[in-house]
């Protein structure tokens, strides 16, 4: 298991990055259960009687048990998964029942981020479901004395068509299960004109709970004897209590006691960030107690930290050569010739999550053993920093996931999972910790602050001779380790490292930067700001070069190749170059498809109004957005429309790939309107949704058309790279029908009203 | 005492007369289908019916709910699904569901007040609603198949 420990961490620190090792060994491990003897641990799959697989498992009467692995925020990977399951064992989805997992290595990897549930378990689901198919068509020709390979299924039945014989799986889940697990290379899997599910999809399992407020998400999560609990974070970051004086606090009425937590140690990490926790019979109480609360802090290094400062030390420092993470030719030498050289910085401030449900997590420490419920993306993280923080054994970590109300990267880091469980040990009973909006936007993991230098020399025909590029954030291995200054790999690589241009010169270079507030990822992460500078310094020189946006897209891509990445450090998200080469013909065709879908250069637009193209590949899915805006004579922006064409290889779900992608769009809305998180003296200056805004109905796109090409590649992400393209192709358009050009995110700064 | 009915039940509260409605529903009452979004009335999550009127339930004290009619999510209907419900599931509005509670809640009073309703009148009275997910095209496409179904 200590592999599979090992994947898991660096995971945190690389994301990304999934060893087949730990799937395999999820996939083909099962557990041997005597009768009765149930663990906390354990599913209903476990105990059916055919278990061939950590995720399957058949009742005598039909019913089929499908776990779950991965956490639900609502990209249906509790459904989608599942039914590439239920499609290899032919099953009939009517009777498949969905179970939760608990956070356990024995499925691999569970940090449910980076866009790749669908990439690194469709394999591990389709060898789940055809492992109990081929095990129930051995069980009935051997009940039926035929060969198995006259044997078929057809939904939820073994037939052999020669003599008209038929037999429930229900029926041959007993024989079935007396017969060895066979191995993979035994297998036979489906071909691509028998999917029922596959490629067709299916929508959310639990979509009738979740329009009756029947589902349950942490925050709905109760136990006998539960108290509710509201921390007091330090205000600024690695900041300690001095004093407090709770007096005013206990006499609230309905609060038990005030319990300190001790400030994490080292860098952040996971660990719980400190303060006073107010306790209280209810929720409402311990936000009461908690503004009664009399608290002197020592606010320590970071004190000094203002983000308008701070917005200028990044920028003087891409002024200036950095460390350089990838060269072609001699950028320099151009340069130093003159003639048409453009230069521009683009920003992007720190960005919090906010997603609906705030933090929240119910602990319950008992007899030695903490059982956590909480809506995390990272079960496992779970488990590992609640055992560090009891002093106890990560499989005495019992962690249900409830469904998230939303995640976008934030519920990836279980500090709040950890807050409750040191509260439920010190007052030997459940403790519920909610966080108030107001925590959730001061004491997030902030996408990184990030300024972009670009420069580039244009020849005779408009294109570039020469492009340099800077990028400088505060990188998000800062959590880890606060002398990291530098970008990792893994980062660099999210459309930074990988700009796709054919240029005869191009240097890209990354800046130190030292991180003041706790940095992570959020729904595309470097994409955000990386496709912002690189696709809309594209359009800058497409209008310099007096050259139509598309069309100049279209030339720097190039010819259909194979970008080389010689001499760069480039994980690729984890997956393989083989399997999901960097292909510039696949950016290109959602290009030229997202041109005709939307119109360009079809369709007029008056006064105020514009449109702008942006394309973009992240968590190896190509997609290119067109983006129509129109701003009224108060500088009011709409956005009436949103065409955006995606390749993700193979798509199982395209009902929901389409959501995510409307979703992408309103998500880059807030970013390009109103993103923006500012801290003064250390202490972050938003607090809630009036300071804070987001898209609302009225502001959101008005229709988001999403195209899928239809493909047979390996099975890309959905989740994220909806953004990157969306929040550059709307600063073109804005240029387009203002002529102002979006340089500094949000668009507060641009002064159109 | 505080007097008032949840979902056609009398019941009776003798606690802190300024603790919001929502906490009394989800804390005390363990009807959990409200949410908690923000606290101070910004982004809808919260949103029951008071007297048939959609109201944010974080943010009206229990002293206001005194002698009136609170309906929950869990009341909407007394049959099952409501229309609103029914036309969620048809449209596949939900992606992680927590806001929609919240986002039906509103919808179904803003159809007890106009019929059908046009563009300009969904966006305004679901502005309120905030729908981090993203999911806004749909409510109004659902908002206007519900119209169609319950006319």
């Amino acid at each position: 298991m200590s592999q599979i420990e090992n994947v898991s961490r660096r995971r945190f620190l690389t994301r990304g990055m999934v060893a087949a090792g730990a799937l395999v060994l999820g996939v083909r491990y099962y557990r041997k259960l005597s009768p009765g003897a149930k663990l906390p641990h354990d599913t209903n799959a476990d105990h059916a009687i055919l278990h061939p697989s950590v995720y399957l498992g058949i009742d005598p009467d039909g019913k089929v048990w499908i776990v779950a692995s991965r956490s639900e925020m609502g990209t249906t990977s509790r459904t989608t998964l599942p039914l590439v399951v239920a499609d290899e064992l032919d099953a009939d989805w009517k009777r498949v029942k969905i179970e939760q997992a608990l956070g356990d290595s024995r499925y691999g990897d569970q940090n449910t981020d980076g866009s790749h549930s669908i990439r690194s378990f469709y394999d591990a689901m389709r060898e789940a479901g055809a492992t109990a198919r081929f095990m129930l068509i051995q069980a009935a020709a051997h009940q039926w004395s035929v060969p198995a390979t006259e044997c078929g299924t057809d939904l939820h039945v073994v037939v052999h068509r020669a003599t008209n014989r038929r037999a429930g799986y229900g029926e041959l889940a007993a024989a079935a299960a007396r017969l060895p697990v066979p191995k993979r290379e035994e297998l036979k899997f489906k071909s691509k004109s028998a999917w029922r599910y596959i490629g067709k999809g299916q929508v959310s399992y639990d979509l009738e709970a979740l329009v009756t407020g029947k589902a349950i998400y942490g925050m709905d999560a109760r136990a006998d004897g539960m108290v509710y609990a509201s921390v007091e974070h330090p205000p600024v970051l690695g900041g300690k209590v001095k004093s407090y004086d709770d007096k005013e606090a206990l006499k609230v009425a309905g609060v038990h006691q005030t319990v300190p937590i001790d400030p994490f140690q080292q860098a952040p990490a996971f660990q719980p960030l400190g303060g006073i926790a107010v306790i209280a019979d209810n929720t409402w109480a311990a936000f009461q107690g908690r503004k009664k609360l009399s608290i002197s802090w020592d606010n320590g290094p970071n004190e000094t930290y203002n983000s308008d400062e701070y917005k200028n030390e990044l920028r003087a420092t891409s002024h200036n050569p950095c460390k350089v993470v990838r060269n072609i030719g001699d950028a320099d030498a151009v340069f130093a010739k003159g003639g048409k050289v453009y230069e521009a910085d683009y920003y992007v401030p720190l960005l919090a999550h906010a997603s609906m449900e705030p933090m929240v997590a119910l602990a319950e420490f008992k007899d030695g053993k903490a059982t956590l419920w909480a809506p995390t993306q990272n079960p496992q993280a779970v488990q590992d920093t609640v055992a560090k923080e009891l002093g106890i054994a990560k499989e005495d970590v019992i962690c249900h996931v409830t469904l998230l109300g939303g995640g976008f990267g934030r519920k990836s880091k279980p500090d709040y999972v950890a807050e409750a469980a040191v509260l439920s040990k010190k007052m030997g009973r459940p403790v519920k910790v909610v966080w108030t909006r107001e925590d959730d936007i001061k004491f997030d993991y902030y996408n990184a602050v990030a300024s972009m230098y670009m420069k580039a020399a244009l020849g005779a025909n408009g294109k570039p001779t020469a492009w340099l590029q800077r990028a400088v954030f505060p990188p998000i291995p800062s959590i880890f380790d606060v002398n990291t200054v530098y970008g990792d790999p893994a980062h660099l690589q999210q459309g930074w490292t990988d700009i796709p241009y054919d240029l005869p010169n191009l240097r890209i270079e990354n800046g130190p930067a030292k991180a003041h507030v706790r940095i992570g990822w959020l729904r595309s992460v470097a994409n955000i700001y990386h496709a912002f500078a690189i696709q809309c310094f594209t359009d800058e020189l497409a209008h310099a070069a007096g050259r139509d946006p598309l069309d100049y897209l279209l030339d720097l891509i190039g010819s259909p190749r194979t970008v080389d990445f010689k001499g760069v450090e480039y994980p690729n998200y984890g997956a393989s170059m083989d399997a999901y080469p960097w292909e510039t013909g696949r950016l290109r065709r959602v290009t030229e498809m997202v041109a005709e879908k939307s119109g360009w250069g079809k369709r007029k637009h008056g006064k105020g109004t514009g449109i702008g193209i942006a394309a973009h590949r992240s968590f190896l899915t190509y997609v290119a957005t067109v983006v129509e805006v129109e701003v009224n004579d108060q500088g009011e922006v709409r956005i009436p429309r949103v065409d955006t064409v995606l390749d993700a290889g193979l798509v199982v779900n395209p009902e929901a790939t389409r959501a995510q992608f409307e979703g992408a769009a309103v998500f880059g809305t807030s970013i390009v309107r109103s993103g923006e998180i500012t801290a003064t003296k250390g202490v972050i200056d938003q607090s809630n949704f009036q300071d804070y805004p987001v898209a609302r109905i009225g502001e959101a796109p008005y229709q988001t058309n999403v195209y899928i090409v239809d493909s047979d590649a390996p099975p890309a992400g959905v989740g994220e790279p909806g953004v990157p393209p969306f929040v550059a192709a709307f600063c073109n358009a804005i240029l387009a029908a203002t002529g102002k050009r979006v340089r500094d995110l949000p668009i507060t700064k641009l002064g159109l009203s | 005492m505080i007097q008032l009915k949840v979902n056609r039940v009398e019941q009776s509260f003798g606690g802190e007369p300024e603790m919001p409605l929502l906490w009394y529903l989800r804390d005390v009452l363990g009807l959990t289908g409200s949410k908690f979004g923000c606290g101070v009335g910004l982004c809808g999550a919260c949103t029951v019916h008071v007297n048939g009127q959609a109201m944010r339930s974080c943010v009206t004290a229990m002293r206001d709910a005194a002698g009136k009619e609170v309906t929950t999510i869990e009341g909407l209907d007394k049959n099952g699904l409501h229309p609103v419900q029914r036309a969620w599931m048809e449209i596949n509005v939900p992606q992680c569901g927590y806001c929609q509670v919240g986002q039906i809640m509103q919808a179904a009073s803003l159809l007890n007040s106009k019929k059908k309703p046009t563009d300009q009148e969904i966006d305004e009275a679901m502005a309120g609603n905030i729908c981090r997910c993203g999911t806004y095209q749909r409510i109004r496409a659902a908002i206007k198949a519900a119209a169609g179904e319950t006319t």
